[in-house]
């Protein structure tokens, strides 16, 4: 690779045309600068914004219990906040990636051509609505739509933990918080997994279809072993949007931060970004100082999540090989 | 097991674009059956309507009769997924699973219906089938093994296993040895001699000696000029189109003239 990069100046010697040479040693240069200026500045501001969630928030560790929401230590507030924050992005999870394979599996490989297009596209919009919005919709609209099926949930599954807890009147429960979560990022993890579905080897694919597989037999044979790694990177994906999500599940959720697996009463657990939305107007330095300490133990958590994530889609890609 | 193909009148389209025009032929039982010429003339094209591969890539279709066992297999009641497991194909390049191992790429055919195999019944199936395909010794201390680690003309045994796996009626192999070494040519055209006691067999090749080595019938496919759809020149025995063909295209063809 990089002798191929160095090999031009040989093959054209800068005495013949140095006018030629000196733009684009020029354009080069200018670029090799735009690019590498770009990778340092984010790495920059994402160690300047570590350092201020770090200094501002040190001192929340450790306040005077009051500020704690009613929990005792900052200790016992992050962890209900952290079960709250995974326990909704898991919820949606467990809806949207069943939903977003399918969708992009019906684009790639089961829409004639004329409806596949305009199906992508309507997917691709709903990454393009505010979560302001979402939010709205799945506080006022959406959670009193689907109350009624909080109900059912209670009364016939009511042995499960999830459906213990008295059925909400209004509707802003985790239930409905994890389907506008899975709306928002179904476009992602959608979107992600059609273009690797749509790249499958066609060598592989007409393997299958020429031993007499039917066409879900083909996207199993051939289909779904080709993406799997692939697949995986856009759920996690899916999971860092979700686990970052404010205002959505904020506006949706009445919450407080308790730990609770009940997904359709009126106490609910709460995320840490929905902590911090609510919360911030308060004027205390050292309620700011908790907040920040749960912005960095949420942006530390999402670091982790993405770096579990790319390692687990590493060693599958390994094992491909 | 074997079984002939009627093929009448048939026109193959990509598109509006004609590919093939008006091919008539039979092709026997239990024979090998070779079609050449020119590139570009639809040879793959015809060979994959043989097991209605042909309409799988969007806009493709295919006019005319295809009589499969006394049945149409183009007629609006044939299911295309039961043609094909009648009517197994080997592709140009290898194309073994690449996450199964070898074991698990031979059965991939008969788990296809949500077949249920005994341990007992799979072990006999892949042995009777890797040894059908001359690949059991170099490989049966492996068979866990991934498909792909195999070399190119062992990987292309493998296709052949795990096409007659399924025990079809016919086999049909679309220039299997273009990217294979001698060695390995020689190896498939044998595997192709004792294949044909049990398959009928129809092989597309761009070399005429092979055509001439491994085939009983072959089929001359030529352009009539560039932009018009090919068509099927002459139809006999492979001795007759390479010693005395009836028609003067194909004489020249094989004698190097053109093409
Ligand atoms: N997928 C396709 N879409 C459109 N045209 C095709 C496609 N595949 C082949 N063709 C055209 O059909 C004709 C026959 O091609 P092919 O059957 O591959 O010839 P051969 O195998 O004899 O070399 C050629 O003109 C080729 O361009
Ligand atoms: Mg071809």
């Amino acid at each position: 690779m990089s002798t191929s990069l160095d090999s031009p100046p040989e093959l054209m010697p800068p005495e013949d045309e140095p006018q030629l040479e000196g733009h684009s040693t020029f354009g080069d240069r200018f670029f090799r600068f735009l690019a590498t200026s770009a990778g340092v500045a984010i790495m920059v501001a994402l160690a300047l914004v570590f350092l201020f969630l770090g200094l501002e928030g040190f001192p929340g560790f450790d306040v005077d219990p009051s500020n704690y929401d009613g929990k005792g230590s900052f200790g016992s507030l992050v962890l209900a906040l952290l079960f709250g924050t995974t326990y909704a992005a898991i919820i949606a999870l467990i809806i949207a990636v069943p939903f977003a394979i399918g969708v992009a599996l019906f684009i790639s490989h089961y829409a004639p051509r004329w409806l596949s297009k305009p199906t992508a596209y309507v997917i691709d919009l709903l990454a393009a609505v505010p979560s302001v919005v979402f939010g709205l919709w799945g506080g006022l609209a959406f959670g009193p739509y689907i109350q009624p099926a909080h109900v059912w949930l209670h009364e016939h599954l009511s042995w499960l933990p999830f459906f213990s807890p008295t059925p909400s009147a209004t509707g802003r429960t985790m239930l409905t918080a994890g389907f506008v979560l899975a709306i928002m990022i179904l476009p992602i993890i959608t979107s992600l997994c059609r273009e690797i579905f749509a790249q499958t080897p066609r060598l592989h694919e007409e393997a299958a279809l020429a031993l007499g597989a039917t066409r879900w037999e083909t996207v199993r044979y051939a289909v779904f072993p080709y993406a799997r790694s692939g697949m995986v990177s856009a759920v996690m994906l899916g999971l860092g949007r979700a686990l970052g999500e404010t205002m959505a599940v904020s506006m949706v959720l009445s919450s407080a931060p308790i730990i609770t697996l009940g997904i359709i009463g009126s106490e609910n657990s709460r995320t840490i970004a929905a902590h911090i939305a609510q919360n911030y107007k308060e004027t205390t330095p050292d309620k700011v100082a908790v907040l920040i300490a749960c912005g960095l133990v949420l942006f530390a958590f999402t670091f982790a999540v993405n770096a579990l994530a790319r390692y687990i889609v590493q060693r599958g890609e390994r094992s491909h090989a | 097991m074997a079984t002939s193909i009627d093929v009448s009148d048939v026109n193959i389209y990509y598109g509006d674009f004609k590919a093939v025009e008006g091919v008539n032929m039979t092709i026997k039982a239990r024979s090998v059956t070779a079609f050449i010429g020119p590139s570009g003339c639809g040879k793959s094209t015809f060979l994959r309507t043989l097991n209605r591969m042909h309409e799988v890539i969007p806009g493709a279709r295919v006019e005319g009769k295809i009589v499969l066992q006394g049945q149409d297999m183009y007629a609006p009641s044939v299911d295309p997924v039961a043609v094909r497991r009648q009517v197994g194909m080997v592709f140009q390049r290898a194309n073994p699973f690449p996450t199964m191992s070898i074991y698990e790429n031979v059965l991939a055919g008969n788990r296809l219906n949500n077949k249920r195999l005994k341990k007992s019944e799979a072990d006999t199936i892949v042995e009777r089938s890797l040894k059908g395909a001359n690949l059991w010794n170099e490989v049966k201390d492996r068979l866990n093994k991934p498909g792909m680690g195999l070399s190119g003309g062992q990987q292309q045994r493998l296709c052949i296993a795990r096409a007659i796996a399924v025990q079809p009626q016919v086999l049909l192999m679309d220039e299997p040895c273009s990217a294979l070494d001698p060695i390995s040519t020689s190896a498939i055209e044998d595997l192709i001699h004792e294949l044909k006691s049990t398959y009928t067999i129809v092989i597309v090749t761009h070399n005429m000696q092979q055509a001439a080595r491994v085939s009983d019938e072959t089929g001359f496919f030529n352009l009539k000029a560039t932009g018009e759809p090919g068509h099927l020149v002459e139809f006999n025995s492979t001795e007759k189109m390479f010693t005395n063909p009836d028609n003067e295209a194909t004489e020249a063809y094989i004698s190097g003239r053109f093409g």
